[in-house]
């Protein structure tokens, strides 16, 4: 039976892992390669690794990284960040990474997913979401109600704005609201080739108050390609609802596992005896 | 010993270059006729999409060599379903070296590609000589060959479907055994053993 994967994510900058929390206020949590070939042998499933720096500059660095982990890791891993080219992504395959992860380029230029589908094949693309939940207005409704006031003048009033939430989708490593909203821009995804959702709840990341079940289990429910369930990840039973509840595929944390909170394996044998099928 | 990895635009073939690497063995990435035929070992990779594949083979005629190896061949996922006769994806007419027709997930309640950590069994395969009956490898594809006489390991997703096949010389895998960790790299090792 196919399992439900585990996967530490490892933010690089520089060439060393960090983990910020709500993205800001990073720590450093070390080397990536000997990170990465440590939870592969602890049981981690996939891993990835995400530039949060992502300059020209440091572009060759993070070519030298993947080979490095490539080298030493024996099950898949994604990279991503600051990738918006099919020469980027080239440039990274042949490095040794099995799938890479785009986000702003793909909201920047649809079409992107597309054309690295149809280069490399639908299975290394994942199409990274990062979403929040915002107040927008959805109706301006009019109270069409006359008052006088004391001295006998009439004033017609007046407007309410409604507010809903709705889960809009956010570029630049969360700096950059969108226009498009996550349900269906992981449809479009999908439709243009995405192989797997990387779905980031910027509300819950860093607050290890759980993952954003709701919201996985509308993505995953809607789509017929995987969703890894990114944010706000804190205790073992956060991924046992994650994978039931939020109906994800896969779940991804980062700080919980570098700081050794939870063990990769304390934590597949704990969700196998709650009956979610792990690789042990 | 001399392994070759058959090199045509199957993506990215790095994970199998460093797998094989991990165990101690050197390999010639080649599409040169005369390399592959002498070669004690070849691999036959692949991630991607069949036609364009299959188109690039039969402009280097590679589509010819393959069938016609002699030594041990290791055709992994896109590798091994272009070892078969036919595959939905794209209508590709294929190798024709397995006699069993490549077909589509059915769509359904599962999801598809088929992603992830699955169990094979029923192994038959001197490949898997060593391994736990029920050994978890990685797998990602939407198209698969059915359980046929063919098959030396088996998996379920959706249906039952070849995860493993062999034929005389021919092997193949439907998985990614350089990136299965210690199973994986268990069958790479008996291969090279052959």
């Amino acid at each position: 039976m196919l399992t439900k994967r585990i996967i530490p994510c490892l933010d690089i900058k520089d060439g060393r892992t960090v983990k910020g929390t709500n993205f800001v206020n990073l720590r450093d949590a070390g080397d990536p390669v000997e990170l990465g070939a440590l939870y592969a042998e602890q049981g981690a499933d996939e891993l990835v690794f995400l530039d949060i720096t992502a300059t020209v500059d440091n572009r060759k660095t993070l070519v030298e990284l993947v080979r490095n982990v490539a080298r030493h890791v024996n099950i898949p891993f994604t990279v991503g960040g600051g990738i918006s080219s099919v020469a980027d992504v080239s440039a990274l395959l042949n490095a040794g990474a099995d799938k890479i992860s785009i986000n702003s380029s793909a909201v920047r230029r649809p079409e992107l997913i597309d054309e690295l589908a149809l280069q490399f094949g639908s299975q290394c693309i994942i199409v990274a979401i990062d979403t929040r939940e915002i107040s927008v207005p959805s109706d301006v409704v009019s109270h069409q109600e006359t008052t006088t006031s004391r001295f006998g003048n009439e004033r017609v009033s007046t407007h309410e704005i409604r507010l809903t939430t709705e889960h809009v989708v956010h570029t630049h490593g969360g700096r950059k609201a969108t226009e498009l909203r996550t349900l269906p821009w992981a449809k479009e995804a999908q439709e243009r080739g995405a192989g797997e959702i990387l779905l980031t709840s910027m509300d819950a990341d860093g607050t290890k108050a759980g993952f954003a079940l709701e919201l996985t289990a509308a993505v995953s429910g809607q789509l017929s390609i995987p969703v890894i369930a990114s944010g706000g990840a804190g205790l073992m039973e956060h991924f046992h609802e994650v994978f039931t509840t939020g109906k994800a595929d896969a779940g991804l944390a980062a700080s919980i596992f570098h700081f050794r909170e939870i063990g990769i394996q304390p934590l597949k044998m704990y969700l196998q005896e709650k009956g979610v099928t792990m690789r042990l | 010993m001399k392994t070759v990895i058959i090199k045509y635009n199957a993506g990215n073939v790095q994970s199998v270059m460093y797998a094989l690497e991990r165990i101690g063995a050197s390999y010639l990435w080649t599409d040169d006729e005369a390399e592959i035929r002498t070669a004690d070992k070849v691999i036959f990779p692949g991630v991607g999409e069949a036609s364009t594949a299959m188109a690039y083979l039969r402009e280097k005629g590679l589509d010819r060599v393959i069938p016609t190896l002699q030594q041990p061949v290791l055709g992994t996922c896109v590798g091994m379903q272009l070892m078969c006769q036919y595959s939905e994806e794209n209508q590709t007419q294929a190798l024709g070296i397995f006699p069993v027709d490549v077909r589509r997930f059915p769509a359904g309640e599962l999801k598809v590609p088929h992603v992830g950590w699955n169990n094979l069994y029923d192994l038959k395969s001197p490949l898997t000589e060593g391994m736990t009956p029920h050994p978890y490898v990685y797998f990602v594809h939407s198209y698969a060959a059915p359980v046929c006489e063919y098959t030396v390991a088996s998996c379920d997703y959706v249906v039952p479907f070849s995860a493993m096949l062999h034929k005389d010389n021919f092997y193949a895998a439907q998985f990614h055994a350089e990136i299965s960790g210690k199973e994986g790299q268990l069958i790479l090792e008996n291969f090279l053993k052959l």
